[in-house]
């Protein structure tokens, strides 16, 4: 574990250099950019010294690993507002977004998956097939957008655009409208927030959901030939027994590698899903920042982003361990 | 696609090529999605080619008083938010959209090629060196690091399709350089070796053929991802700039014009998303269909 641990050192290291100079990169001066354009000579060279930016780009480095360590990101041009707070205040609402997506694929795809490699070809596994090499060749603001004329508009079903109806009120705890609402035992603010998150879960569910049920198909077919299956079922071992308990479980372990890795997938389609449904979390800002040029919030989301990326993914090595004892770091 | 290179394990065997090739082209032929992917691509690329002559209207002919006319007799699948004939747009939309995977998928082919050949041939401190960068790349969601690059560049497709590309370098790098290490200890490079051909020959003539199976199935399924991510990129105002057809540009546009799309323009919607959709599956079925196809195991 402590290997795995200090190899994702140089990771960390290379991803902060990498952000560094692609954000020094980004055309543009940033005093100038902060203070406007009728600012004057004297008044960039100001902010130039007291941001720091006629030091060496060693030493700028320094003190961008130093803040970024201590949380400090700087301040967003647009709203004024320090990027680290702006983008907790929004996490609660991504995070919310992107586990009940998650949540959803894990649910039909692990069972789908099962299903369609204990009936090999069968007509459920070839449907089931089709669907999920669809699932991943649709591209998700589309899929998005289609949910929304079928099932908001069309159908009215369920409700859009935005994360509550305008006449509920949450009182926020952990900001996790779901949560907040069972809490504070209000019901009708739970059905409301869970109606407004279903759609946009859908949208980004549906790649992962694919994804899953492929992985899990294919390392089941691969156990399901194993020794160990084969000993369990000769010895008289009941099928659903032999499926779950010595089948699926070791199947599982790809599985959870590609769920850790789907959460990259998530996060560019976060950026996406709320863009649409008018969600107000870290995807919706960085959407906002790219189209206003807010290079201290693209550097912070990418930063957080690449860092919740590596550790969510580390989670995974760990887990991984968890499940098949022989896995050492 | 993580899950496509851990299963690009083909065998790379040197045994009686002819009947291989044989072997490949039954196995292809019989993966009946495959072949119906090979198909739909083959219309798309036809449909991109002759563009001007199929297109019943100019993609950029705006019709302000249609805007968002539902298909009809004279515009198949209606018009669009400024009123542009949707059909139009699609049909030259395939030139852009195609080729920009495509254009992705070439940068990302031959820089992870080159980077994994060396690391792979050569190993030792350039291969970690090297992998290590890749690693690094790895780190960030595909999504965050092209929009980083294209900031950097700035806006326009080229920009895209260059960014695309270079996020799937690192995947195509450890795809070759696998393939490469298994190769280099077979007994022809010895044998090319002993007879005093140069690192350059081995890797041109002994090592590169032979890596080319895994090589093809990561291109495709890479192409499949590249276009869908290059349409992302335009749908986030990074890629295709308006008029363009570009099929991402189109759904952009539309959304654009206001939640209204949704109300009144469907088919503007529903119908540039079906072309992503149709032609990155059949992507992914001939993408799926070699990697059957070329790997014996796999075969049914």
């Amino acid at each position: 574990m402590g290997r795995r641990l200090i190899q994702i050192i140089p990771v960390l290291l290379g991803v902060s250099i990498l952000v560094f100079f692609m954000v020094r990169a980004i055309p543009g001066d940033p005093a100038q950019l902060l203070l406007g354009q009728n600012a004057t000579e004297q008044q960039v060279q100001q902010l130039r010294a007291k941001l720091g930016l006629d030091k060496p780009q060693v030493v700028q480095y320094a003190v961008f690993l130093k803040d970024a360590a201590t949380g400090d990101l700087g301040d967003s041009i647009v709203t004024g507002r320090s990027v680290t707070a702006e983008l907790a205040a929004r996490l609660p609402a991504t995070v919310e977004l992107t586990a009940f997506a998650m949540l959803i694929a894990v649910i039909v795809g692990v069972p789908v998956g099962v299903i369609s490699a204990v009936k090999q070809y069968s007509l459920l596994d070839k449907i089931a097939s089709v669907f999920a090499l669809t699932g991943i060749s649709m591209p998700i603001f589309w899929l998005a957008m289609i949910l929304i004329v079928i099932f908001a508009v069309n159908l009215q079903i369920f409700p859009f655009p935005g994360r509550l109806g305008s006449d509920t009120s949450i009182s926020a705890i952990t900001g996790l409208v779901l949560v907040d609402s069972l809490l504070t035992l209000n019901f009708s603010g739970f059905w409301d927030g869970l109606m407004h998150l279903i759609l946009p879960a859908l949208a980004l569910g549906t790649i992962p959901m694919a994804v899953v049920t492929r992985m899990t198909r294919s390392s089941m077919l691969e156990v399901m030939n194993e020794d160990y299956v084969r000993t369990a079922r000769a010895k008289g071992v009941v099928p659903w027994r032999v499926i779950f308990k010595h089948a699926l479980r070791n199947a599982m372990l790809p599985t959870v590698t590609v769920i850790g890795l789907q959460v990259g997938l998530l996060m560019g389609g976060a950026v996406i899903t709320e863009t649409i449904f008018a969600w107000p979390g870290v995807g919706q800002i960085a959407y906002q920042s790219i189209n206003r040029r807010d290079y201290a919030m693209i550097q912070g989301v990418v930063l957080y982003g690449a860092l919740i990326f590596i550790l969510i993914n580390l989670l995974v090595d760990v887990l991984y361990a968890v499940l098949d004892p022989r896995v050492r770091y | 696609m993580a899950e496509a290179s851990a299963g690009v394990t083909v065998t790379t065997g040197e045994v009686r090529a002819r009947s291989r090739r044989e072997d490949f082209r039954r196995a292809f032929l019989g993966n009946r999605l495959a072949v119906f992917g090979a198909v739909v691509l083959a219309l798309f690329i036809l449909m991109a080619v002759f563009a001007p002559f199929i297109a019943p209207y100019d993609p950029l002919e705006q019709e302000i008083t249609s805007k968002f006319a539902p298909p009809s007799g004279k515009h198949l699948l209606g018009q669009d938010e400024i009123g542009r004939d949707v059909l139009s747009r699609i049909i030259y939309g395939a030139r852009i959209s195609l080729t920009a995977g495509l254009a992705a998928v070439a940068i990302s082919t031959v820089m992870g090629t080159v980077v994994g050949v060396i690391a792979g041939f050569f190993g030792g401190w350039l291969d970690s060196v090297l992998m290590r960068i890749m690693d690094v790349i790895l780190a960030f969601p595909s999504i965050l690091l092209a929009i980083v690059i294209v900031t950097i560049l700035g806006p326009s497709l080229p920009n895209a399709m260059l960014a695309v590309g270079i996020v799937f370098i690192p995947q195509m790098a450890r795809v070759v350089r696998s393939a490469v290490i298994t190769i280099r200890e077979r007994d022809y490079i010895e044998a090319e070796r002993a007879i005093g051909a140069g690192n350059a020959q081995i890797v041109f003539s002994g090592v590169l053929p032979n890596s080319l199976a895994p090589l093809i199935v990561q291109s495709t399924l890479t192409l499949a991802t590249a276009i869908l991510d290059v349409a992302a990129l335009s749908f986030l105002g990074l890629g295709a700039q308006p008029p363009s057809p570009e099929w991402g540009a189109m759904l952009t546009d539309a959304f654009k014009s206001g939640y209204s799309v949704f109300i009144n323009g469907q088919h503007a919607i529903l119908f540039p998303g079906i072309a992503i959709a149709l032609s990155v599956l059949a992507v992914n079925f001939i993408g799926d269909g070699l990697r059957d196809a070329l790997d014996p195991r796999r075969r049914r």
